[in-house]
């Protein structure tokens, strides 16, 4: 299946009032997908489905949350000879800045997500799975809790769902704001209704997650992910996204299926983007189809591709000396996968692409992050409280014009300190970004210090 | 008066407590149910929560400030929460936190001394696609505008219903609740 063929999945809908109800979602052919997995009988013994994890592992989905993870494999984890109670965490905290897709599928396809929940827990055998929701979502919340209510009233959801002789349940559950209750972790302590701190692992959740179960963590997109693969089946699913190679024919998939692209920051159509995974950059931003090219065309200077954590990308045309010695020019034809996002030194995370134009200066961007990640900081490691507070401290210090000599050289290694020291990859969501900003935009930062205002004239205030 | 839950809480309550194979993890969804009986969660509602679930008074305060989202006493009638990360901050979320400023006479962290308005700086909603963004209490306001600003706080001011709310005005039947889910579920488990 290539771009031509594309039909939206987890956008069928999007933006368009009572689209939520079940009604409307069953005349698109909702529930198809459950009935046809439900009908698969669970090994007594594992009490799981092989065939569909196996089904799931083939067509090779990836996880939409940010790690892009198999998601067959983390299936395939699962502590199966437990006799433990199972239970699927969902993750719909979407805090990641810049991201803000699964908002769209919770408020418009919220049966989609219990469908793809409905998959996920007949085969690797849950019977309760919790929707984590950040708390700032009120409507995704409240059209989540009447979609379930809708799905019990018929019979998709309750004791014995049709006719399978398994009882599925689906509790959503709001969170209260805290940034790191996305961390899988961190988001299981704070549904058991603790503080959310993430957890030392291993254990992985897998074998030892909620109240100390095996339970499977996955995002909310990735499981509305879900139906379209079953209805499809793997072998189809595995090519939406594949490119013909030099003999014509489509070549292997490394990051197939859908992926909605949140295209935020200097753009002509600012908005969530729903495509298979083959895009390039510059036709995200410059395509009429996507962003339309830069706002009021101001040139480009800097994108985040994968939400706030990933290292940026420099786009103005300049070279900067990378962190191997080597002279690098970012390319705009990126291929906007998994692992060609990867390759170029950054990651594709949640895809959320956070476009900058020329007059953004970069001290006072990287410090808008900065703060952010100190804010969100839970402060249970050391190198993570203090660190991202010193950055913030550093930063804000080259920012009001009081910068010392050495502090620029100081930003960079507590970030090199930082990553890799804790419980969680918080240090490392503030290390790259601040480590790529100082090693891309150096010439930027270093006027800064050393004339205490921004190389660029008449910057955004941030 | 002492801090109790009224029955409809208490319906609530019982049958939160059949979803969760703990009480504990009921603590969350207990702050919301306080948050929607009085409008707010002080020492007093913790102490009786902890109480409720079995929990110590001080483990409760611990989780409950742990959490940024709940309305604590004091807070306006309505939190003006207006977005401040980058993605918001490239389309002016400056802008938005001045003109709210301006129009409310307020500054970023204040609450007007009759109790109607608190205005907050906070980060990222997850609305980053319609920058810049703001939150007043349940419903968000998108690709804001001086002059949008200016019609929201005037409406507010007169606790009518603002215009150009994203989502409409609140659904019919109150938000925020599990009432639906118990009256298609009863039993809960």
């Amino acid at each position: 299946m290539i771009i031509a063929d594309y039909k939206p999945v987890l956008f069928d809908g999007a933006y368009k009032k009572g689209e939520w109800a079940l009604e409307r979602y069953l005349e698109k052919g909702g529930y198809a997908a459950a009935k046809k997995v439900l009908a698969l009988p669970r090994d007594p013994a594992t009490r799981n489905v092989m065939s569909v994890i196996d089904e799931v592992k083939k067509a090779g989905l990836r996880g939409r949350g940010g790690a892009g993870f198999p998601t067959g494999m983390k299936w395939g984890f699962v502590d199966y000879k437990s006799n433990k109670q199972r239970y699927l965490a969902v993750n719909f905290d979407e805090s990641e800045p810049g991201t803000c897709k699964d908002r769209v599928v919770g408020t418009y396809n919220p049966h989609m997500i219990i469908e793809g929940c409905l998959i996920a827990m007949h085969a690797c055998g849950v019977e309760h799975a919790y929707i984590y929701i950040r708390g700032e979502f009120v409507e995704v919340f409240d059209h989540l809790i009447r979609a379930c209510a809708e799905a019990y009233k018929a019979g998709y959801l309750g004791k014995n769902v049709l006719g399978s002789g398994h009882a599925f349940h689906v509790t959503p559950h709001r969170g209260a704001g805290a940034y790191i209750c996305g961390e899988e972790t961190g988001l299981l302590s704070s549904l058991e209704g603790d503080r959310g701190y993430p957890k030392v692992k291993p254990p992985f959740p897998a074998v030892e997650g909620a109240w100390r179960s095996p339970t499977v963590v996955n995002n909310a997109s990735t499981l509305a992910s879900l139906p379209a693969l079953i209805t499809m089946g793997a072998d189809k699913f595995m090519m939406v996204g594949a490119k013909p190679g030099p003999d014509g024919q489509l070549g292997k998939n490394n990051s197939p299926g859908s992926q909605v692209y949140c295209l935020s920051g200097h753009i002509k159509r600012p908005n969530n983007y729903e495509h298979p995974m083959n895009l390039t950059m510059r036709e995200l931003v410059y395509d009429a189809r996507f962003g339309g090219g830069m706002k009021d065309d101001i040139p480009i200077k800097c994108v985040i591709p994968g939400g706030s954590s990933m290292p940026c990308m420099r786009y103005d045309g300049k070279s900067y000396i990378g962190s191997n010695g080597k002279e690098i020019t970012d390319n705009l034809d990126l291929e906007m996968s998994f692992d060609e996002v990867r390759k170029a030194g950054s990651l594709l995370g949640s895809a959320a692409v956070i476009v900058m134009n020329e007059r953004t200066c970069m001290v006072s961007a990287l410090y808008n992050l900065i703060r952010f990640y100190h804010h969100e900081s839970c402060g249970q490691c050391t190198p993570c409280r203090e660190g991202s507070g010193w950055l913030e401290k550093i930063i804000s210090k080259i920012y009001h014009g009081q910068a010392k000599p050495g502090d620029f050289e100081r930003l960079h290694s507590v970030a090199t300190q930082m990553s890799g020291t804790t419980i969680c990859l918080l240090a490392d969501s503030v290390a790259m970004p601040t480590g790529a900003f100082v090693t891309k935009f150096k010439e930027e930062f270093r006027y800064f210090c050393e004339h205490g205002k921004s190389m660029v004239a008449n910057p955004i205030r941030l | 008066m002492a801090f109790k839950f009224n029955d409809d809480s208490e319906k609530q309550l019982k049958w939160l407590l059949t979803r969760y194979p703990e009480r504990r993890a009921a603590l969350l969804p207990c702050f919301r149910l306080v948050e929607e009986q009085q409008g707010f969660v002080n020492q007093e509602s913790m102490d009786y929560v902890a109480g409720r679930l079995e929990l110590p008074p001080a483990y409760v305060l611990g989780v409950f400030t742990f959490y940024s989202h709940y309305r604590r006493e004091g807070d306006g009638k309505y939190i003006v929460q207006v977005c401040a990360t980058l993605p918001c901050g490239l389309m002016g979320a400056q802008g938005v936190a001045d003109a709210f400023k301006e129009e409310l006479k307020l500054g970023i962290g204040e609450t007007s001394s009759d109790k109607k308005f608190t205005l907050r700086k906070v980060e990222c909603l997850g609305s980053c696609t319609t920058a810049p963004v703001c939150q007043i209490n349940d419903d968000y306001f998108e690709s804001l505008t001086e002059q949008k600003i200016k019609e929201i706080v005037a409406a507010l001011k007169n606790d009518k219903t603002p215009p150009h709310m994203s989502n409409g005005p609140s659904l019919e039947g109150g938000r925020c609740s599990y009432r639906p889910l118990i009256e298609a579920f009863p039993e809960g488990k």
